[in-house]
């Protein structure tokens, strides 16, 4: 059922009503989504919702599609990104990733408050190798020292992150179509598990994905 | 009478221009010099009357103190954010303004804002369009830089609204040229629009499908444009002039506004030269009757530049990444403004995205062309634009400021506007009711290197112990890219409905009264400015056929037409001092018609040079009745 963006009988914009994304696309809440679809429905909305269609219209007219247009934008853009789309399917199921964000991560280093950080530990000894040669890379560039060796460790292990950062996407998505299966068939008992099983995965992406920043930043100063 | 004309403007650092949809295709209305191109100089005259655009332009050498190019650069900007522009720009602020006011810029003896100066400029375009439709205008399509922020697109709604202008729509530049540029294309792909202009660069990468021009990223700098070059060769003619003492200047040379303002002009000519041929010869003359000459070369002027245009590579390469997108994937280039001119750019442009970038439209009209088809689509469109939508995007993050110093992004850049986001919030300390909302744009981690936008306070929230709170902020941006801010404490229920003013910006209030003391807007006041102007001809007319009359030529016509011609001259002398437009017109233009043979023998005879310059001269005769519409002329004040 699509959230009723006009009128039934008279076909003019409505006031928003406050529903999912999914909904106001009209889509299950399936995380394989078909793209091209929302595209589709994305464009043809937009050729009816924009407030550019209602620049003569009354104020209220006007006031609704402001509203209705900005809410379509932000569908679009969450729901067409597989990593937001997630994000926000596991928020819609009272789940919050806040922890390991980017944002908690800078907040944390601007402040200089210590991040809870976990560290997966399937990436303890990598991570541990790769902070210490971190470490001696920092120790050298103070002295003015220039350790070619070092460097091609750091970069080994920098597109070793790379490399698992891009399977753990396909980890989602094994993820998804589990979760996607119990929308089909109404089991309800493995849903939790499958939500945390997802939420992991983000975080250790995350975790990556800040350690790969962190080894940019250090070869680049 | 037609009232719904909606022209599209584009409000440019060195040049503006009106455009609107003629049928099928967006044309660029001229100047009652001719010339599309509106250059933004606004100058008192000795009178004090305000004079824009071409006419203006003399008053930059002779008066620079009673003159004002440029001052987009100084758009929605604070007097602490443009140290910068005052060393390069002949701006004088006025002596009284303090900091956090609203910046004010001195001309001549009086003292103006940013808007204000911009609101001249547009209502110069705004009476060229009425004059052209002999009908008023009060709706427009104004373009803005895609990298501006929040205070500098208020500044320039502010400026619409201050000149009279109902502001349907702020359009950002790339993309309104994309729209000028897609209207006859029809085509689906990716294209990069790469606007360099006076002021300004832009860089936006759109997708065009079936009608509909989706910007997907945009980067820029709202400070990087044709100014900087012409800035860098007055530097080095400065340094020039100031190291050969057999000039005869020495350290004043930078301190005389006439000498920096000859210089500008030959160097922005010798500039422009440039882009056509290998060489250009420098040649000033300078107060006090010396000369500056030199002569430079392509191959100087490209190594001396280099380092200007090298600053648009990095937002290009940020657009690009932010798309998603490798130069491969880009199917076409388009560029626009004026300094896409210089081959050196042009070759930049083809070495970054790898394709030969498309010229075919004038990059200094582009843009406003684009404006109109908007200006079109808005006013319910027509057949040609009727599939056309545009989706465009905010061009910064905005967020607000959180415990820390840090700012918290509530909306990413390149988000597709409208856009809203909500956030949560709560105290830190126990029992605070006040909460203050900083409200900031930019991409930068700490508050501090971002733009404050504006600052609130969420008041009257119940006593409660620090955390309990919940405290809903609301963004929304509209497709103007113009942000409103609300937030609300949830368990109580406790609302701040702000009106986000601008941190640099006037209050409605200013603006109202910059409306009512200067500008005219209403119907009525256009009759009346149509009767003046209208009675302004009249008089140039009978004071040239009064003058005629007394040449030999009035002798050589018959009674006739001698009879004719005063019966015609004494009707346009009773309806002159009347109300009545239209029967003025007609009186003018019966009496032109009359005269015009009179007109004639005075040719023949060659004594005509006696009235040269004056009604009756060449032009007139070969315009006859259609002449003289009511002309835009700049206002006595």
């Amino acid at each position: 059922m699509r959230a009723a963006q006009f009128c039934s009988s008279c076909g003019k914009v409505q006031p928003p009503v406050p529903v999912d994304y999914f909904t106001f696309f009209g889509f299950p809440r399936k995380l394989n989504l078909d793209t091209a679809a929302l595209e589709k429905e994305f464009y043809a909305l937009s050729r009816r919702l924009h407030p550019d269609l209602f620049a003569q219209a009354n104020p209220e007219e006007r006031a609704f599609s402001l509203e209705q247009s900005s809410m379509l934008n932000d569908a679009y853009r969450t729901l067409k990104d597989p990593i937001k789309r997630t994000q926000y399917l596991l928020r819609l199921e009272g789940i919050e990733l806040e922890e390991q964000s980017k944002q908690a991560t800078e907040k944390a280093r601007a402040t200089g408050e210590l991040k809870k950080q976990v560290v997966p530990p399937d990436l303890l000894e990598e991570v541990f190798e790769l902070n210490m040669h971190l470490e001696e890379l920092k120790a050298q560039k103070k002295l003015g020292e220039d350790d070619p060796a070092l460097l091609e460790e750091i970069g080994k292990a920098k597109l070793s992150l790379e490399e698992k950062y891009d399977a753990l996407l396909n980890e989602l998505k094994s993820e998804w179509a589990r979760w996607d299966k119990t929308i089909d068939t109404g089991i309800e008992e493995d849903r939790r598990k499958i939500l945390d099983k997802m939420l992991d995965v983000l975080n250790r992406r995350n975790y990556i994905r800040n350690l790969v920043r962190d080894v940019n930043e250090a070869m680049e100063s | 009478m037609a009232t719904d004309y909606i022209v599209g403007i584009d409000l440019g650092t060195t040049n503006s221009l009106v455009a609107y949809m003629q049928g099928d295709s967006p044309v660029v209305i001229p100047g009652d010099d001719g010339l599309n191109l509106v250059p933004s100089v606004v100058a008192l005259d000795e009178n004090n009357q305000v004079i824009v655009g071409n006419a203006a332009r003399k008053y930059l050498i002779e008066t620079p103190e009673r003159a004002v190019y440029s001052v987009k650069r100084l758009m929605g900007r604070g007097s602490e954010d443009i140290q910068e522009e005052l060393k390069l720009f002949p701006f004088k602020m006025a002596d009284d303004l303090h900091e956090g006011e609203v910046l004010r810029i001195k001309i001549g003896d009086r003292t103006c804002t940013p808007p204000e100066i911009s609101a001249l400029v547009l209502r110069q375009l705004k009476r060229n369009a009425e004059r052209f439709f002999g009908a008023p205008v009060t709706q427009a399509v104004i373009t803005v830089p895609a990298y501006f922020n929040d205070a500098q697109r208020q500044a320039t709604k502010d400026a619409g609204r201050i000149a009279g202008l109902n502001v349907l729509r702020l359009v950002n530049e790339p993309t309104a040229a994309s729209l000028a540029y897609g209207l006859d294309k029809k085509q689906n792909g990716t294209i990069v629009v790469y606007d360099l202009g006076g002021g300004t660069f832009d860089i936006s990468i759109l997708k065009l499908h079936d009608g509909i021009f989706e910007v997907i990223s945009t980067n820029g700098d709202t400070h990087l444009g044709g100014d900087d070059i012409d800035n860098l060769l007055i530097a080095i003619a400065l340094d020039d002039i100031r190291g050969d003492r057999g000039i005869g200047f020495e350290d004043d040379v930078r301190r005389n506004g006439e000498a920096v303002a000859r210089i500008r002009k030959a160097v922005i000519e010798a500039k422009i030269a440039l882009s056509s041929q290998p060489t250009v010869k420098l040649d000033v003359d300078l107060p006090g009757g010396k000369k500056y000459q030199r002569e430079i070369s392509l191959e100087m002027f490209e190594q001396m530049i280099q380092p200007i245009i090298d600053r648009t590579v990095g937002p290009c390469k940020q657009a690009l990444k932010d798309a998603g997108l490798k130069p491969e994937q880009i199917d076409e280039v388009v560029l626009v403004g004026g300094s896409t001119r210089i081959p050196k750019v042009r070759r930049l442009v083809q070495d970054l995205f790898g394709r030969v970038p498309h010229t075919d439209l004038n990059p200094d009209e582009v843009v406003a062309l684009g404006a109109a088809v908007q200006a079109n689509i808005l006013g319910g469109g027509s057949e040609i634009t009727q599939d056309m939508l545009l989706l465009d995007v905010t061009p910064l993050s905005l967020g607000i400021e959180v415990a820390g110093g840090v700012t918290d992004k509530i909306i990413l850049r390149n988000s597709t506007v409208p856009a809203s986001a909500t956030q949560y919030y709560t105290t830190q300390v126990d029992g605070q009711t006040n909460v203050a909302i900083h409200v900031l744009q930019g991409e930068r981690e700490l508050a501090r290197d971002c733009r404050s936008l504006a600052r609130f306070d969420l008041k009257g929230v119940p006593p409660m112990v620090a955390g309990m709170p919940r405290i809903e902020v609301k963004f929304l941006i509209d497709a103007n890219g113009i942000l409103r801010v609300s937030a609300r404490e949830q368990r109580s229920g406790q609302e701040a409905e702000i009106d986000v003013q601008p941190s640099y910006g006037l209050t409605d209030e200013q603006v109202e009264n910059m409306l009512l003391e200067s500008f005219d807007f209403a119907e009525e006041d256009f009759r009346q400015r149509q009767v003046i102007e209208a009675r302004r001809e009249a008089d140039t007319i009978l004071v040239a056929l009064a003058k005629g009359k007394k040449n030999h030529a009035w002798l050589e016509l018959t009674n006739d037409e001698r009879r004719n011609v005063e019966t015609l001259e004494k009707s346009l002398v009773e309806v002159k001092d009347g109300d009545d437009y239209h029967a003025i017109r007609e009186a003018i233009d019966a009496l032109n018609q009359a005269t015009m043979r009179l007109a004639e023998l005075m040719m023949d005879t060659a004594v005509s040079t006696a009235l040269k310059g004056k009604a009756m001269d060449n032009t007139e005769i070969e315009e006859g009745p259609q002449a003289g519409h009511p002309v835009a002329k700049a206002d006595f004040e």
